[in-house]
């Protein structure tokens, strides 16, 4: 098997959860990697405090789609002050791979997104 | 149809040191010279030379070494004019290719461009023939137009006709090779309209002087920048060519040392050309690297290195074709392009095409290519870009291709 892009990788990348709009939302935020042209935005629904549901959406590599696929289900139903606390080896964990330097960024998009939308600060993780 | 060996063209691969490096076992295969080029060894050697033998600062000193680093470096300009087809004094070190592009917008642009004017680019060019212009419309109140491009990444003789119909053009940069779509843009016909309209033209010929004979004289166009490193040479120099009577008109860009006649304490007078450009310490070495650059393309000849850029390019175009659900941009035709040739594969981003490449040690480019308007145009995020140079091969192509088809089966397409 592919160290890298692993059958559940393709799997997340090919067919992504929780990915489209989400209308009407609470909170969204949009970035992207000019490193490799990689987008990714995000749609949030807020109830009790709480990420009651959420969908990614844009396109870009396998490794930042799937990371939005496999976060986006531990994402839903966390309490949104929370998501402010995750750090990037909790994406990585998630993925369940190694991730080169120059992978970093695609990996960790989804969750700069995250931050973004919940906290309205962009800056992370530089 | 499988891998066609035939003599190369051009044969200097041993002249290349980082050529002969290897990854996991693999020799490299360098198909990203549209970034920057390897460097042959006379490079090397040369500005190792100058730092060993000759160093020193250029223009001031009355000793002998002194006079051989002056001697050395502005030897390399006169080379370096020869090489493309124009004078030396009129030949101004900057930078880079941005260096140079920026020198035209400041210093020609802020003393000609009143509010209304127009300056056009294209669609296809790289972020450093866009923005500079972007900063100094929004500064003098000009009009910042774009042409289109055609499916094939070809612009219009047509509709820049119309655009310079409406009177108002002060300025036309346009990309002689685009560093995207490999489109050879006719920038002598484009150079023409825009004089018979009144306005100047800019050609950013980063792409093209490196891998075809220029001859910026008889372009007739007013402005041509380009840079070493992507022509065997050396980082950290690049060329403005301009038209004396323009120049002489400009004030200063960068001030400094050197660029000046006489300084009183409330104004000053400047140097003639080219010296009036080259603010401070010039990159001297650089020149000399880059003297040993083109003296390096000459040798093996300028038209050869067209026809091998051209078969490698008519080479890539047909075997590129053979992997299911490509899709190849830019002009169909090897003759209409450079050696450049960007690509996407449906169901792989180009960010992965390039990561399952450089398990085969093959070297090519994902991204935007610093071109994020094109990018727009072309309606896709990224492409993955493979481009060549003197010391490429048909193998090298082989290559890539076996490794793109590596990447379909990884992606279980």
């Amino acid at each position: 098997m592919d160290a890298l892009y692993r059958d559940y990788i393709l799997e997340h990348y090919k067919n992504p959860r929780n990915f489209g709009e989400l209308e009407p939302h609470d909170l969204e935020f949009h970035d992207h990697n000019p490193l490799c042209g990689d987008e990714l935005g995000v749609h949030i629904r807020v109830e009790d405090g709480k990420v009651a549901d959420l969908r990614f959406n844009g396109q870009g590599c396998a490794i930042s789609q799937a990371a939005a696929s496999i976060t986006s289900d531990e994402l839903i139903g966390m309490p949104v002050d929370r998501v402010e606390d995750l750090d990037a080896d909790w994406v990585i964990d998630q993925l369940g791979i190694d991730i080169s330097p120059t992978r970093r960024k695609c990996a960790l998009l989804s969750l700069k997104v995250m931050r973004g939308a919940t906290t309205g600060d962009a800056s992370w993780p530089d | 149809m499988g891998a066609v060996t035939t003599r190369a063209l051009v044969d200097v691969r041993a002249d290349f040191p980082v050529l002969q490096r290897e990854f996991d076992g693999k020799p490299v295969v360098f198909l990203d010279s549209a970034a920057t080029s390897q460097k042959p060894v006379q490079v090397i050697d040369a500005m190792s030379a100058y730092y060993r033998t000759s160093n020193s600062n250029v223009h001031r000193g009355v000793y002998a070494l002194a006079r051989e680093a002056t001697e050395l470096f502005e030897g390399a300009r006169e080379r370096v004019a020869a090489f493309a087809g124009t004078a030396p004094t009129t030949t101004i070190f900057t930078g880079n290719a941005s260096g140079a592009i920026n020198l035209v917008a400041y210093a020609w642009g802020r003393t000609n461009l009143e509010p209304g004017d127009e300056v056009v680019v294209t669609h296809m060019e790289h972020h450093s023939n866009i923005v500079p212009w972007q900063l100094v419309c929004a500064e003098r109140g000009a009009r910042l137009r774009y042409l289109s491009i055609s499916e094939t990444g070809e612009l219009s003789l047509d509709e820049i006709e119309d655009v310079l119909a409406g009177g108002r053009v002060k300025l036309v940069a346009v990309a002689h090779v685009s560093n995207v779509l490999g489109t050879l843009n006719p920038v002598e016909e484009i150079a023409a309209r825009a004089r018979a309209a009144g306005a100047v033209t800019l050609v950013d010929g980063a792409q093209a002087m490196p891998q075809m004979p220029v001859d910026v004289d008889r372009l007739g166009v007013d402005f041509y920048a380009w840079t070493a490193h992507k022509a065997l040479g050396p980082t950290g120099i690049g060329v403005l060519h301009g038209r004396r009577e323009l120049l002489e008109a400009m004030p200063p860009f960068i001030a400094g040392g050197h660029m000046i006649s006489r300084v009183d304490l409330e104004s000053s007078s400047w140097n003639e050309l080219p010296w009036k450009f080259e603010a401070g310490t010039s990159p001297i070495a650089e020149a000399v690297g880059l003297g040993a650059a083109v003296d390096y393309l000459q040798a093996v000849g300028m038209e050869r290195v067209r026809a091998h850029e051209r078969d490698l390019t008519a080479y890539a175009l047909e075997r590129l074709a053979e992997v299911e659900d490509i899709r190849i941009f830019g002009p169909l035709d090897a003759e209409h392009r450079g050696g450049v040739v960007s690509f996407a594969i449906e169901g792989i981003h180009a960010h992965d095409i390039a990561e399952i490449c450089d398990r085969e040690a093959v070297c090519i480019r994902a991204g935007h290519h610093c071109a994020q308007p094109l990018m727009r145009t072309l309606g896709v995020a990224a492409t993955a870009r493979a481009s060549f140079h003197v010391y490429n091969s048909r193998e090298d192509v082989d290559t890539l291709v076996s490794a793109l088809h590596s990447a379909r089966k990884v992606f279980e397409l």
